[in-house]
C-alpha cells in the first residue's frame, strides 16, 4: 500500500515537473534554420559513407558541445551552435541533406578517431587539428580554419604576454591534449604547475577563481570563452603554433573527402565562409584569416 | 613488460603519490572519524544528531560528487584557496571519516553493557573503564572492518584521476600522451593495486579468524 | 543508542548535558550560518543562477540523466547478483580446481580499484581493437567489482546456515547443484538481504564514477549545467546541492527498502533462523566485507 502511494506521489511530482517550464534560451544564439541552400540530387561516386547516409536517410555528424562560439550545445534548448556547427550544416546542405535530417552527436576529443573508424559518425567537425599521426587513422578535408595555440588570462593580467612568460605560473588545459603536451615538452612552465582537467570550461572556472594563471589551447576556443565571460578574461593574442582544423572523415573515403573540399572551396570563394565566421567567432572582434584547402 | 620498464620512474612516482595521498587521508579520517564516533555515542542528543546527520549525508553521497564539490564548487565561495591535491585530501578524509565513525561506533556497541557497569561497580574511573575494559574489547571487532575501510580508501585515491591530482590512476594520461600501449599500462596499474591490497586483506582475514573465536 | 559508556545521568549531569547541548547547537548553527553567508556573499542563489530549474529542456535532460544513472545501476545490480551467486557457488565447490580459480578471481577483482577497471574497459581495450561504450564499460566494471563483493557475502551467508539444512537435503537424495540452488542459496539470500541491499547502495553510488569516463549520468549532467557560464553564470553550487539531494534520496530509498524487507523477513516464519553465535559471526563478517568492499565510493 505504502509503496503504491509513494509511486503515485513520485509520478505526480514528475508530471508537475514536466508540465511547467520555460522554452527557448535566455541567450539566443542559434543560427537561423535554413541558412544554407540545400543542394538537389547530389551524387558522390564511390563514397561508401555517403551511400550509407543516403540509405539511412540522415547524416550523423560528430561535434563538440562545450565550446561556446565553436561547438556549443545550449542546455536550455538542446540546440547546437557555433562556427564548427555552421560549417557542418553548410557541408550537409551541399551534400543534399535537409537541416532536419542532420543528427549531431557529441564526441569527446579522445574518442574522435575511434568514432570515425567505427562509423559511429559520418564526419566530424570539432576543432580537429590535422596532423600526420591522425592522418594515419582518419581522413581530413580542409582545413576550414587555421587556429593557433594561445593563452587565456584574466583581463587585468599584465605579466603573461606569451609562452616565455609562463615560468612559475599555473597553466591549465585538458588532459592529454596537444596544447598541454606542447607546454610540457617545451618546458614553458614547471611540471608541478601544470593543471589538467576533463574540459576547458573546468579550466576557465579555475582561472576565474585564481587557482590557475592561464588556460592554454587554440585561440579559437579561447575566444569563445572570453566572449562568454563578458569582459572578465582576455586572449593574449600571440599564437605559438599552427592548428589547421579539418573535417574528419573515414580514411579510405577519398571521394567524399574531395567532395567536401570542393564544398569548402566554394564557400571560401562565394563569401559564405566569411558570413559564417562573422556570425560566430567574428563576434569576439578579431579578424579572420582565410585558410587554404590542402588536398591530398 | 616494456611499458613498465620504459616508464618505471613514472610508475614508482605515481604509486608513491598514491601512497602519500592514502597515508595523509588515512590519518585525518581516523582522527575525524573517531571524533564523530565520540559524538554519536555521547549522552547529549544534539551531539548524536550532528554525528548522525554527517554520517547519513556523507555515506549516501558518491565520493566523486564530494570531489566535484571541493574542486569545482567550493572555490566559488571564495573562502580559502585550496590546491587540487588539498581538495583531494579533504574529500577523501571527509568521506572516509563517515565510514570510520560507523566502524568505531559499532565496535563500541558490541561491548556488552554489563562490562561497563561492572567496571563502574568496581570503582574504575571513566578513563580506566574506557582504557582498560571497553576499548580493548571494542578493538577486536573494530580492526577487521577498519582494515577494509582503509583498503577501500587506498583504492578510492584513484578517483582523484579526474581532478588534476597525480597518482596511480593518472598513469593512463601520461602513457597515452607518450603514445604508449594504454592497455598494458592499465594492467600494470591493476597489478600494482593487487600487490598493495593483497597483504592487507590477508592481515584482515587473519585478525578476523583469530578474534572472532575470542568472544 | 549505546549506553555502554555512561551511567544514567543524575541531576548534575543533566544540567551539564543541557549546557553542552546549547553549545553544540550554537557551534553547528554558526557553521551553517557561515556557509550560508558565503553563499549569499558570493551570490550563489541569484535569480540567474537558479533560472536553470525553469527550463523544460533542462528538466528533461535531468530526468534523462537520472534514467542513465538508474539504468547503469539496474543492469549492474542484476549482473552483479548473478556473478556473485555463480562465484559464491564456485568457491564452495567440492572440486579444488573450481574453488581455487574462483577464489583468485574474486580476490583480484576486489583488490582492483573500480576506476582502474573502468579505464581499462573504456580506454584500454580499444587498443586491442575492442570498443565498448561508456555505458558498457561502467556496467561491466560494476558487475565484476560488486559481484566479487557479493560472492563473499553469499558465501558467508551459506556458511552460516545450520548444517542440518544441507544434510537433510542430501538425505532426501538431492544432488549437489540442487542442494545449492534449491536449499542453500535461497535461504542465504534471505538471511543476507540487508547486507546485499547495502552493497547495492554502494553500487548505486559507484555509478557516479562513470563521470570519469564521460558516461552521461547524473553527476556529469550536474557539472555540465553547473559550468554553464553562457546562460546561467556557473550555477555549480545550487546544481550540486540538487544532485547531492537526488543521490542521497535514492540511497535512502534503497536503505529504507532494506529495513522494510528485514522487518518483513523477521515476521516471516519460513526463514530458518541461524543459531545466535553463527548469526553474530555472519553479521560481523558481512559488516566488514560490506564496509570494506562497500567503501569504494
Amino acid at each position: 500500500m505504502r509503496v503504491r502511494t509513494l509511486a503515485a506521489v513520485l509520478l505526480t511530482g514528475a508530471l508537475a515537473l514536466t508540465a511547467c517550464g520555460k522554452e527557448g534560451s535566455p541567450t539566443d544564439q542559434g543560427a537561423p534554420a535554413g541558412l544554407f541552400e540545400v543542394a538537389k540530387d547530389v551524387k558522390v561516386d564511390g563514397s561508401p559513407t555517403f551511400e550509407k547516409a543516403k540509405a539511412r536517410g540522415n547524416l550523423v555528424i560528430g561535434v563538440k558541445e562545450d565550446q561556446p562560439g565553436l561547438g556549443y550545445k545550449d542546455p536550455t534548448t538542446n540546440k547546437y551552435s557555433g562556427f564548427d556547427i555552421d560549417i557542418a550544416r553548410l557541408v550537409s546542405a551541399k551534400l543534399g541533406f535537409d537541416p532536419e535530417k542532420i543528427q549531431f552527436k557529441t564526441i569527446q576529443s579522445a574518442a574522435r578517431e575511434q568514432a570515425l573508424i567505427n562509423g559511429d559518425v559520418d564526419y566530424y567537425v570539432g576543432t580537429y587539428t590535422i596532423n600526420a599521426g591522425r592522418k594515419e587513422k582518419v581522413g581530413f578535408a580542409g582545413p576550414y580554419f587555421v587556429a593557433g595555440q594561445d593563452l587565456l588570462v584574466k583581463k587585468d593580467n599584465t605579466d603573461i604576454t606569451g609562452p616565455e612568460t609562463l615560468k612559475g605560473k599555473k597553466v591549465c588545459s585538458v588532459t592529454g591534449s596537444t596544447p598541454i603536451k606542447q607546454i610540457r615538452e617545451k618546458g614553458y612552465t614547471e611540471p608541478e604547475n601544470i593543471l589538467e582537467f576533463q574540459g576547458y570550461s573546468q579550466c576557465v572556472t579555475k582561472l576565474l577563481n585564481g587557482e590557475a594563471d592561464a588556460v592554454t589551447t587554440d585561440d579559437a576556443i579561447l575566444k569563445g570563452y572570453a566572449a562568454a565571460e563578458e569582459g572578465k578574461l582576455k586572449v593574449v593574442g600571440k599564437t605559438f603554433s599552427k592548428e589547421p582544423y579539418g573535417i574528419g572523415l573515414p580514411k579510405e573515403d577519398k571521394a567524399l573527402r574531395d567532395k567536401v573540399n570542393d564544398i569548402l572551396q566554394g564557400a571560401l570563394d562565394d563569401g559564405t565562409w566569411q558570413k559564417i565566421y562573422d556570425g560566430t567567432l567574428g563576434k569576439s572582434g578579431s579578424k579572420a584569416q582565410k585558410p587554404t584547402i590542402d588536398r591530398y | 613488460m616494456s611499458v613498465l620498464t620504459n616508464h618505471l620512474d613514472l610508475f614508482l612516482y605515481t604509486f608513491g603519490q598514491t601512497l602519500q595521498l592514502f597515508a595523509i587521508s588515512a590519518v585525518l579520517s581516523l582522527v575525524l572519524g573517531t571524533i564523530l564516533a565520540a559524538l554519536r555515542v555521547s549522552p547529549v542528543p544534539v551531539f548524536r544528531g550532528i554525528g548522525a546527520t554527517y554520517v547519513t549525508v556523507l555515506r549516501n553521497t558518491p565520493l566523486t560528487l564530494v570531489f566535484v564539490f571541493f574542486v569545482f564548487a567550493y572555490p566559488l565561495l571564495e573562502i580559502v584557496k585550496i590546491e587540487p591535491y588539498t581538495a583531494a585530501v579533504v574529500s577523501l578524509s571527509l568521506y572516509t571519516a563517515a565510514f570510520v565513525c560507523e566502524v568505531v561506533r559499532s565496535g563500541i556497541n558490541t561491548v556488552p553493557v554489563g562490562q561497563a557497569e561492572a567496571s563502574r561497580a568496581l570503582g574504575l574511573t571513566f578513563t580506566q573503564m574506557l582504557g582498560n575494559v571497553v576499548l580493548p574489547q571494542a578493538l577486536r571487532s573494530v580492526v577487521p572492518p577498519m582494515t577494509s575501510t582503509m583498503i577501500a580508501l587506498l583504492k578510492n585515491t584513484t578517483v582523484a584521476s579526474g581532478f588534476a591530482v597525480v597518482q596511480a590512476g593518472s598513469i593512463r594520461d601520461s602513457l597515452s600522451e607518450a603514445g604508449e600501449n594504454v592497455l598494458f599500462g592499465l594492467l600494470w596499474v591493476a597489478i600494482g593495486f593487487v600487490i598493495l591490497v593483497m597483504p592487507l586483506t590477508y592481515v584482515q582475514q587473519v585478525f578476523e579468524k583469530r578474534w572472532s573465536v575470542a568472544r | 543508542m549505546s549506553m555502554v559508556l555512561f551511567d544514567v545521568p543524575g541531576p548534575k549531569a543533566r544540567v551539564r548535558h543541557k549546557i553542552m547541548a546549547v553549545v553544540g547547537i550554537a557551534v553547528a548553527l554558526a557553521a551553517v550560518v557561515y556557509v550560508v553567508m558565503r553563499f549569499i556573499a558570493t551570490d550563489q542563489f541569484s535569480a540567474r543562477r537558479l533560472d536553470w530549474i525553469n527550463y523544460k529542456q533542462i528538466q528533461l535532460s535531468l530526468v534523462e540523466a537520472i534514467g542513465n544513472t538508474l539504468s547503469a545501476f539496474a543492469l549492474g545490480a542484476v549482473l552483479a547478483l548473478v556473478f556473485g551467486a555463480i562465484f559464491a557457488a564456485a568457491r564452495l565447490s567440492d572440486h579444488g580446481w573450481v574453488r581455487a580459480p574462483a577464489a583468485v578471481i574474486v580476490e583480484i577483482f576486489r583488490a582492483i580499484p573500480l576506476v582502474i577497471m573502468m579505464f581499462f574497459f573504456y580506454y584500454g581495450l580499444p587498443v586491442a581493437g575492442v570498443k565498448l561504450s561508456a555505458f558498457t564499460a561502467v556496467v561491466i566494471s560494476l558487475m565484476l567489482y560488486n559481484g566479487s563483493v557479493l560472492a563473499e557475502i553469499f558465501r558467508a551467508g551459506i556458511n552460516a546456515l545450520p548444517r542440518g539444512q544441507s544434510e537433510a537435503a542430501y538425505a532426501l537424495g538431492m544432488r549437489k547443484t540442487q542442494v545449492m540452488m534449491l536449499v542453500l542459496l535461497p535461504q542465504a539470500l534471505r538471511a543476507m538481504l540487508p547486507t546485499i541491499i547495502s552493497q547495492l547502495v554502494v553500487l548505486l553510488k559507484d555509478t557516479a564514477l562513470g563521470f570519469l569516463i564521460t558516461y552521461e549520468e547524473l553527476l556529469r549532467w550536474g557539472t555540465r549545467i553547473g559550468n554553464d557560464a553562457v546562460n546561467f553564470g556557473r550555477p555549480m553550487i545550487p546544481v550540486m546541492i540538487v544532485v547531492a539531494l537526488i543521490y542521497i534520496g535514492l540511497c535512502l530509498l534503497l536503505t529504507w527498502l532494506a529495513n522494510y524487507l528485514e522487518k518483513r523477513n523477521r515476521r516471516n516464519k519460513k526463514v530458518i533462523h541461524t543459531d545466535d553465535d553463527a548469526a553474530a559471526q555472519v553479521q560481523l563478517g558481512a559488516a566488514s566485507t560490506a564496509v570494506g568492499g562497500g567503501l569504494t565510493v
